[in-house]
């Protein structure tokens, strides 16, 4: 063994292998699911269920004041609740590969520290971009139309993302606390859910009763929502943006310290 | 010794042992998984920690490979602290375990060139070195194929070889064959044996006397996380008789005269449970059964169940602690 082997891991800065490890995993990652037509499948297809259950099944009982109607109200919600829920594949994945020995086998190896959480949330944060474009697509078949210019289209689709972001350094907390597949997707379920369904996604909030208003009115998912709605549909903001990006920073603030030492306490 | 060339680069000089485990312990709450464990691995050779599941084994593995820290005690690898040192650590050994570490979506190749780069080779050099280690374990036929279409055999193998992108000066195989049938546990053999004689210096974990036999140059059986023997197989052997020579007579009238035949053969008298007979050979195993057949042939008297038994793991742990081998 020649110290020319040795050198290998030592010849660039830190922080420069950071970013050469965390694009290898996120590579990796992106290969995986473009490989996996079952994941590909589930991601693109679940999101298109919802649009067209609401847009054809339950749209025509929910009477909304804008212009353009139900399907107009109804996209950027779901394209906030797509955004939310793609999350749950992340916690998944990171407990499938706990599970399966490979953060071990990562963990012995000289890779940057961060590249292993960091590869997953950007090959996520991709995945959600990709699937977000093709609701918005859909979105277009069924009757959407966006009302505000074409900035304010990328900006509803970048406050999506963020909040997508946000809530996979969540699921990922999650998975890498419970370690387990199943139990990683119950859990999913059983925040995920209250958080898109009682919110402005679907519905007005004033259509709930006052007890759940008080929740729907004061969580992150519904002034995302209510946002990226402004911003197709060029309505009024209101508190909305800044409470969205208040919520996002705080997430970000306080579960990716918490997912980390998740990931250190993995063993 | 500043600026001076040392043989390893810009290690500490740590002599001749790659390995070295001094008063090792770690808990798990109420659970002792090693109560003071002491080790050395000599640079070049092999050894083999053996013991029953639940022994400590993995937890040993995993505390040299940085993956636990320790509750007390020490251990270097090569001079490096594992607890202090973890990074000079990582680049120096390589790890392969019960669990692979493979992509199964990814091609055989893919995984060994992520692992490169990974490792921080050049791109170039990450692809050079997939397609030497596909080669060497006789894995190029399936290089472009997902690892999910492996057989268990291969993706161990492949395993191995990702462990083995980097170079790595010290080789930690937790229980290499577990699980694999007997024909794909050969093929595990023979290219761990390839590699030792590179000059790896290898510590494999293993809950088979015989894996410990074939691969490793000394044994270290533990038990409920302690060293309870060390030494060469023979040694071992010698500890608990060796192999043995067994056959039953098909009329138990014979067994007087086939047990006369057979005196003097082996280690003291041979034992009688019924009509079997066990003679001691210790390690001249194949030598001697020729031996008892030999004079058993010129007496005439008819034998059944005929056989050499090495001693198994479950002689090895009944001589040494008076249990058998399970996990308790």
């Amino acid at each position: 063994m020649s110290t020319g082997d040795l050198s290998i891991g030592a010849t660039a800065p830190s922080w420069r292998w950071g970013f050469t490890d965390t694009w290898v995993m996120t590579k990796r990652n992106l290969t995986v699911w473009s490989r996996v037509p079952a994941i590909l499948v589930f991601t693109l297809v679940q999101p298109m269920i919802f649009t067209l259950l609401f847009r054809y099944v339950f749209g025509g009982a929910i009477p909304v004041n804008i212009p353009g109607g139900y399907v107009n109200y109804l996209l950027p919600g779901i394209v906030g609740q797509t955004a939310a829920f793609a999350s749950m594949a992340t916690a998944i994945a990171l407990a499938v590969e706990i599970q399966k020995g490979v953060v071990d086998r990562l963990r012995a190896m000289p890779m940057a520290r961060g590249a292993f959480l960091g590869g997953r949330l950007a090959a996520d944060v991709v995945r959600m971009s990709i699937t977000v474009l093709v609701i918005i697509g859909v979105g277009y078949l069924v009757g959407f139309r966006f009302q505000g210019g074409f900035g304010s289209g990328v900006a509803m689709v970048a406050l999506a993302i963020a909040l997508g972001a946000a809530m996979c350094l969540i699921s990922a907390t999650v998975g890498l606390w419970l370690k387990n597949e199943e139990s990683t997707q119950a859990f999913g379920l059983i925040w995920l859910f209250p958080l898109t369904f009682i919110s402005s996604a679907f519905v007005p909030v004033e259509t709930m009763p006052g007890w759940l208003q008080a929740f729907a009115n004061n969580q992150p998912v519904t002034h995302v929502v209510n946002a990226l709605r402004a911003f197709a549909l060029g309505l009024p903001m209101h508190d909305n943006l800044w409470l969205s990006i208040v919520w996002i920073v705080a997430i970000v603030a306080v579960f990716t310290p918490l997912a980390v030492r998740a990931y250190q306490r993995v063993s | 010794m500043i600026g001076e060339k040392r043989p390893f680069g810009n290690l500490p000089d740590v002599g001749e042992f790659a390995v070295v485990v001094e008063g090792l312990r770690k808990s798990f709450g109420e659970v002792h998984a090693l109560r003071g464990i002491d080790l050395t691995v000599e640079r070049g050779t092999v050894v083999g920690l053996l013991g029953p599941n639940g022994a400590g084994k993995t937890t040993a593995v995993r505390i040299l490979t940085t993956l636990l820290p320790p509750t007390a005690g020490r251990a270097s690898v090569l001079g490096h602290d594992v607890v202090r040192d973890a990074t000079a650590v990582r680049r120096l050994i390589g790890l392969a375990g019960q669990a692979t570490a493979l992509v199964d979506e990814l091609t055989g190749r893919e995984n060994l060139e992520m692992l490169g780069r990974l490792y921080h080779l050049p791109k170039a050099q990450a692809r050079e070195r997939a397609e030497e280690l596909l080669t060497e374990f006789d894995l190029l036929d399936a290089a472009d194929r997902p690892a999910k279409t492996y057989s268990g055999g291969m993706q161990r193998r492949l395993d191995l070889a990702g462990s083995l992108v980097a170079s790595p000066q010290v080789l930690f195989l937790d229980e290499p064959t577990t699980g694999l049938d007997p024909r794909s546990r050969n093929g595990m053999w023979e290219v761990i044996r390839k590699l030792v004689a590179g000059g790896t210096t290898l510590l494999l974990t293993t809950q088979y006397l015989e894996e410990a036999d074939e691969l490793a140059d000394e044994i270290v059986v533990i038990d409920h996380g302690q060293v309870i023997a060390a030494g060469t197989s023979d040694q071992l052997k010698d500890r608990i008789g060796g192999d043995v020579v067994e056959f039953s007579v098909t009329d138990s009238q014979q067994l007087g005269p086939a047990l006369d035949a057979v005196a003097g053969v082996g280690d003291g008298d041979p034992e009688v449970d019924d009509s079997r007979v066990s003679v001691r050979v210790g390690n001249r195993g194949s030598e001697l059964l020729l031996e008892v057949v030999r004079r058993l042939d010129n007496t005439g008297i008819g034998i059944t169940g005929l056989g050499l038994r090495r001693p198994s793991l479950d002689d090895v742990f009944l001589a040494l602690t008076g249990h058998a081998a399970e996990a308790s």
